[in-house]
């Protein structure tokens, strides 16, 4: 065997030589036809209007930011997707509005063709995949969405485009494993799935069918007792490597060309650690850039709270006291307020003092704090110590107040000890390092730790953020961290000129960096855990409104002329959709059910593709729509795009197998060509209906608009004369 | 099994649960996010045993004196040891293995979180006691399965039932191991459809039989207890404000019982509004102006959930300012979709919105009581409507759900929830939100209705039935459910401390000189249990593999890989369903939540490590192999046993130093840092 398998592409090498060069091209004019119309109907007067439509206003703002290679966060999901957006406007002159939409558009065009494509792999007829191409051409809500700015479309061709790459693979793999195209195609599902991801992080749904239904077919190949072990073995590692390792490569790929651009601190600075912050060009890198690293007796610091929430913000404190009584009667300390306060601000500065001396510079050569050393922290404006009494917090009573202290000579003595614990050292005898270290103070006398309670304090406090001495920590939390921000080796003995110093910028000489997997971490899990806190829009849904489409969203509206961009699908399509999953499911679970008592309806062949086609169809759009019913998030229609898709996808394969399978004779079967296309002529006419919506013109009158409300839930906009 | 110690503490728990006991003695009612079944039988222990349900249940720590509390304690520890010989009657089953058996059980029993869990007034005991027996019963049945329709077969299947309505009777945690009893039936219906010898009439009865004894009596049962509930509770307590008026008009004491008012609103009624928001108050106004900055400088309108004189308003025409209460005028009902105004009774204003933004909600609109003596302008007409009703129909009180749409500007009248500050008097904001959604918030009923024209009729009328009260608590015990929310800044427990026992729960005692208890399982066997799930995995994979490999197994290791792949997996699909749903759950949520996870994946520890070691004593020759199998068994039993001896002040309770105290017997045993005892 191995004798021949080596002569042959030996001959099939120098077999070339011996016959004329001839390129014989092969093109399907269906496809070439959909994807002409594909691109005219997505790029129809695609620069209109020329105005920032919904959502376009965030994609723009990221995409400048971009240009300005200044640093964001977008909760909404990971930067493949902006970059993308920002790659197509960076060919742009003065209007970008055309370069910026191109990449969208062209996503959505291509969907057409890649539809037509899938059914084919699928092997459903020509004419249903002509179909299934020509319903996703037709569909109005997925074309408002590629023709602006936005995602969405995106989304769906790296989705469509990573079924199509698996079908193809799939295919191959019974014929010629391990051959140049079963490597191309099997790569390029991985890298379709890992962009899918990058774009939306609902791409993760078809990363996971995907995954899930190659997990079955390597299941089928474990059984195939003709495999030898180690070609099983093969085919696992094969898998593995694209099907995992090569997108999650992938995807950090993408941070790291995210964060190498954007080098520049920006809007969103304050929502990342100091540590991050400081490894951006600008912002606080000015500040910090220089300053010496390890925390030193005598050194003035800041205190910057780790978990950032509700605001970030640092350890403050200023001349005023608590009240002597609250107003629900509770008595306080009556000594100096210590707060959080969001800004920067002189007096956030403290000074770390060693409790067996009296001075408050740092010597030479300096001293540094370890953990586990006991200090007292001096606040520098004025040099009060940082207290904590067994006396009741203002906002949460089962905390400790924290205070700086004030000897009013009443038998309450100063408690101003405090254990530095450094949380994330590597040993036990680790420096406390500027920005680096995060730390838990912990009281000496009561082992109470500071820490921010999240809540404001009343108008005596200035509406600052309350600190408290929580006694019962109850393990580690975030709110209980701080880390040194700005930081200098205090100079002055005396108050005077120590204020002079604290009130003048910070400079020293040492600079530091932050790993790339340190970056991400973070990045993705602030982008992971970021809440926006308002939850109400005009036009969010529930998903249930979505599958009937009750619900629309007015993208675009001329003020003057009363011209309008809604996304508003095709109903026909929507409605069909529903009922061939309907009579997909119910004709499924008869056929399962009676295969089980051993009657076959169908043919073994037609079977395999009804389960295998419905699977990916109806699977698709369960994994795109289901997961929505536990999200907390505000919801809009555009999300049901992806599923939608899948479902639609579907209708051409349940109409083939009513045609093939239930209708045994002639007549039935002429009647029922002719039904669906009576069916796939007023699809096209309600598309026709419903393009001033989808397109903003021809502007429509009144009474017009007035008649395309179908739906009493629909809000279409009506200008009042 | 195990002797459980009394305390004469009550900690943590025991506030809660203890006191909802003394309520069922008191008859009085409450509301608890959790079905009532087991709090309705520890109140029931608590009434056998003599306990009068005086007890105040304050705050942890508090001592019980003279009250008797031996028998609701004695009641939920009884059950709780009941777990060990369930656990061993499952193991025993599923594996046909005395040492597997043997080995969950001296898991369960040595475990210190599980006897710190019984030992107390609080439902997990209770929870787990259902749950084993409903996974005990099921086991039965599916071994009965070559006897079908006998009469054991009938009796478990119909135990199944029952314990399914028990545990989802105690905790709605209960729904998951419905899940799995659910899996394993379509399974096994699977498998009978499969047999062809099986007629289609003997399908339908297997089938009829399920849907009877695992849908139908649970069902019935379940709704049992709520009836009880209901019928035991009949007096006004503190649950009353989370119901809706019509619900409240049940129960003795409250003002709405036995009241009789007119039905039909018609112009001029004096009448109160209450939102339909869970804990949602009255549309209240009083003379306090909004304060400068905030909005105009008018009239506060907000939401006050206690009955006030300030909470009374007069429907009136929104064109004409008549006293409807004139004799000589005729009555006039409200109708769906009429224009009105609200005038408050106390100082004649007009309920009032414009286009400032509202207090606190800045995106809503700022609502605000305007004008003199009724009369203001356009703003302060509003359209009545009634959710789910044609146009012209009467508006009932109590019954109907009316939504108030502000006529100038579209948008809907609805009280945001949110506490305003010291100037409005800690009381709730009342907002005008422009997005029209069908939510609760947005939703109000006439509660009080004051008209001497209309003839009162008694509101046992619009007293609600059965199912609509079944349904109200369940709407309510769901909303109360979520919303136990973590607040920021709130250290809690996550998913995944569980399984590896990252920390535990302080159950009483804080200081040095307290009697200290702290609900931490016993590591060893936790961290067992942690490697076992893994080892579990690659046993199962390794098997399914060659098995899917076509390699021949011998009888005995055919034998072996059944019980590791059937009852294993039953095992470990029980561990995933009572662990994986957590992660998903936005409440708060806290250690004992694993405890049902960990009673699974103690038994598949059990089953694991006796497969494991018969398959090793197999591979060996004979009598090597047994001497291998005997002293496995015996080393992780003795593993366990000794762990306890170590452990076993964390649940019998500490007095002295604490553990990072040298001097303490717990010292050295502190082997994470996150533990606090």
């Amino acid at each position: 065997i191995s004798d021949r398998s080596l002569t042959k592409p030996f001959c099939r090498m120098l077999g070339f030589l011996k016959q004329p060069v001839v390129v014989t091209a092969e093109i399907n004019m269906n496809l070439v036809a959909l994807t002409v119309m594909g691109l005219v109907n997505r790029f129809w007067a695609l620069s209109y209007p020329r105005a920032v439509v919904f959502d376009e206003v965030y994609y723009g703002q990221f995409v400048s930011l971009y240009m300005k290679r200044i640093f964001f966060v977008d909760d909404s999901g990971p930067p493949f997707g902006h970059m993308l957006l920002a790659f197509g406007g960076r060919y742009s002159m003065n209007v970008p509005i055309w370069s910026l939409r191109l990449l969208p558009a062209l996503s959505g065009a291509l969907c057409v063709p890649l539809a037509y494509q899938i059914l084919v792999e699928l092997h459903f007829s020509h004419c249903a995949a002509f179909g299934a191409a020509l319903l996703i051409l037709f569909e109005n809500s997925l074309i408002t969405q590629s023709r602006l700015m936005l995602l969405e479309s995106v989304l769906i061709f790296f989705i469509l485009l990573a079924i199509l790459s698996y079908l193809k693979f799939y295919n191959l793999q019974k014929c010629s494993p391990f051959t140049a195209g079963w490597w191309f195609w099997l790569l390029l599902t991985g890298v379709a799935c890992s962009c899918a991801v990058g774009v939306k992080y609902m791409g993760l749904f078809t990363y996971m069918l995907l995954l899930a239904t190659a997990g079955v077919h390597f299941w089928h190949l474990i059984g195939d007792q003709t495999l030898s072990n180690v070609s099983v073995f093969c085919h696992l590692l094969a898998r593995g490597l694209t099907l995992v390792v090569v997108p999650v490569a992938m995807y950090l790929s993408f941070f790291y060309v995210h964060l190498t651009l954007l080098y520049r601190s920006g809007p969103h600075d304050q929502i990342m650690t100091s540590a991050f912050q400081a490894s951006l060009e600008g912002g606080l890198a000015r500040i910090t850039q220089g300053q010496p690293l390890e925390v030193a007796y005598g050194s003035q610091i800041t205190l910057r709270n780790v978990l950032g929430k509700p605001v970030p913000c640092w350890l403050h404190s200023h001349k005023n006291t608590y009240p002597i009584r609250y107003e629900n009667g509770r008595g306080s300390s009556h000594q100096q307020q210590v707060t959080c306060y969001p800004f920067k601000d002189v007096n956030n500065w403290w000074i770390v003092k060693d409790p067996g001396m009296q001075q408050l510079v740092v010597s030479n050569p300096p001293r540094p704090v370890r953990h586990g050393h006991i200090v007292q922290l001096v606040h520098g404006i004025t040099t009060r110590y940082l207290n904590t009494h067994d006396v009741a917090a203002p906002l949460s009573p089962h905390s400790q107040e924290i205070s700086c202290y004030i000897d009013y000579n009443i038998s309450m003595p100063a408690q101003n000890l405090w254990r530095v614990e450094i949380v994330n050292r590597e040993s036990d005898t680790d420096v406390w390092k500027t920005i680096l270290s995060e730390v838990r103070f912990v009281h000496v006398n009561t082992s109470a730790v500071l820490k921010l309670s999240g809540a404001s304090l009343p108008e005596w406090g200035y509406r600052q953020l309350e600190i408290i001495g929580e006694k019962l920590s109850k393990g580690y939390h975030q709110s209980m961290l701080w880390n040194v921000e700005e930081h200098r080796y205090g100079k002055s003995q005396e108050q005077k000129e120590r204020e002079v110093e604290l009130h003048s910028p910070t400079q020293a000489d040492i600079s530091k960096n932050l790993s790339f997997m340190a970056r991400f971490t973070e990045l993705q899990w602030k982008i992971l855990t970021l809440k926006n806190e308002d939850t109400e829009h005009k036009y969010s849904s529930s998903p249930l409104d979505w599958i009937t489409m009750d619900t629309n969203i007015a993208y675009w509206f001329h003020p003057i002329s009363g011209a309008q961009i809604h996304l508003i699908g095709n109903i026909l399509t929507w409605a069909s959709a529903n009922v061939a999953t309907l009579v997909y499911v119910c004709l499924f679970l008869w056929y399962l059910l009676r295969r089980r008592r051993k009657i076959c309806d169908i043919p073994e062949d037609a079977w395999r593709l009804w389960v295998s086609a419905g699977g990916l169809c109806v699977g698709g759009w369960a994994v795109n729509y289901f997961p929505f019913f536990m999200m907390e998030k505000t919801l809009f229609l555009y999300h049901y795009l992806p599923a939608l898709t899948f479902q639609i996808l579907l209708i051409p394969v349940v109409l083939q197998h009513l045609t093939d399978h239930l209708c045994r004779s002639q007549l039935p079967k002429n009647m029922f060509s002719a039904l669906i296309v009576a069916w796939f002529s007023s699809i096209y006419l309600v598309y026709r209906t419903f393009s001033p919506l989808t397109y903003g013109e021809p502007i429509l009158s009144a009474a017009e608009l007035r008649a395309l409300r179908w739906k009493d839930s629909w809000d279409i906009l009506i200008r009042k004369h | 099994y195990v002797t459980y110690i009394s305390l004469f503490f009550f900690s943590w728990d025991e506030t809660h649960f203890g006191k909802m006991g003394s309520y069922y003695i008191n008859r009085t009612f409450f509301f608890d996010v959790h079905p009532p079944l087991g709090k309705m039988l520890i109140g029931l222990a608590g009434y056998l045993s003599g306990y009068n349900g005086t007890f105040p249940f304050q705050k942890p720590g508090d001592r019980y004196e003279h009250h008797n509390y031996i028998g609701m304690r004695g009641f939920c520890a009884f059950l709780g040891s009941c777990l060990v010989p369930f656990a061993y009657l499952i193991v025993l089953e599923l594996s046909k293995s005395l040492s597997a058996a043997l080995l969950a059980a001296s898991i369960l029993i040595f475990d210190t979180g599980c006897i710190t869990l019984s030992q107390y007034i609080l439902l997990d005991p209770i929870l787990m006691f259902f749950l084993m027996g409903a996974v005990l019963s099921m086991v039965k049945y599916n071994s009965c399965a070559d006897r079908p329709f006998s009469a054991p077969w009938w009796f478990w299947l119909s135990l199944t039932g029952v314990n399914l309505a028990g545990a989802i009777g105690v905790k709605f945690v209960g729904l998951f191991v419905v899940l799995l009893v659910g899996l394993n039936t379509v399974y096994d219906l699977w498998e009978l459809l499969g047999d062809l010898s099986l007629s289609l009439v003997t399908l339908g009865k297997h089938l009829l039989a399920r849907v009877f004894c695992l849908i139908l009596l649970p069902l019935a049962l379940y709704t049992a207890q709520f009836a009880v509930h209901f019928a035991v509770l009949n007096k006004s307590g503190p649950g009353d404000g989370f119901f809706s008026s019509a619900f409240q008009s049940r129960l003795i004491g409250n003002n709405l019982h036995n009241v009789s008012i007119p039905e039909h609103l018609a112009y001029g009624s004096v009448i109160t509004m209450k939102n339909l928001r869970m804990a949602g108050g009255y549309l209240h106004s009083h003379w306090h102006l909004y304060p400068e900055g905030v909005g105009a400088r008018q009239q506060q309108v907000t939401a006050y959930l206690h009955k006030d004189l300030n909470n009374l308003w007069v429907i009136k025409k929104h064109d004409s300012n008549t006293d409807h209460l004139d004799p000589s005028c005729s009555v006039e009902f409200v109708r769906h979709g009429d224009v009105i105004r609200l005038e408050h009774k106390e100082t004649s204003r007009n309920l009032h919105s414009h286009q400032h933004e509202a207090p606190m909600t800045r995106k809503h609109f700022q609502v605000t009581g305007y004008g003199i003596n009724g009369t203001g302008d356009a703003n302060d007409f509003w359209r009545i409507e009634v959710v789910g009703r044609k146009a012209g129909k009467r508006i009932k009180v109590l019954r109907s759900q009316i939504r108030l749409t502000h006529l100038a500007t579209g948008c809907i009248l609805g009280s945001s929830g949110k506490t305003l500050p010291k100037w409005g008097w800690e009381q709730v904001e009342v907002t005008c939100t422009p997005y029209v959604k069908e939510t609760p918030n947005a939703l109000w009923n006439v509660e009080d209705h004051i008209n001497p024209k209309l003839p009162n009729i008694s509101l046992d009328v619009l007293k609600p039935s059965f199912p609509e009260i079944l349904l109200e608590s369940h709407m309510v015990m769901i909303r109360g459910n979520s919303g136990l929310k973590p607040k920021e800044n709130e250290v809690t427990s996550k998913p995944w401390h569980w399984p590896i026992n990252y920390q535990g729960l302080r159950f009483s005692g804080v200081n040095e000189t307290d009697h200290r208890v702290y609900l931490l399982g016993n590591p060893v066997v936790w961290w067992l249990n942690l490697v076992t799930i893994g080892l579990y995995l690659l046993m199962a994979t390794c098997t399914i593999v060659a098995i899917k490999r076509g390699v021949q197994l011998t009888v005995e290791f055919k034998e072996l890989s059944e019980v590791l792949l059937h009852s294993g997996g039953k095992m470990m699909l029980g561990w995933l369903l009572h662990y994986l749903p957590f992660f998903m759950m936005g409440r708060v949520l806290y250690f004992h939540h694993y405890f049902p996870a960990m009673l699974f994946s103690s038994m598949l520890t059990g089953i694991t490590w006796d497969t494991l070691l018969k398959f090793c004593a197999g591979c060996l020759s004979c009598s090597v192999g047994k001497r291998v199998y005997t002293y496995g068994t015996l080393a992780l039993m003795l593993l366990i046993v000794y762990s306890f001896y170590l452990f076993h002040p964390l649940s019998y309770g500490m007095v002295g130093p604490m553990a990072s105290d040298p001097n303490s017997p717990m010292a050295g045993l502190r082997w994470l840092e996150s533990w606090e005892f």
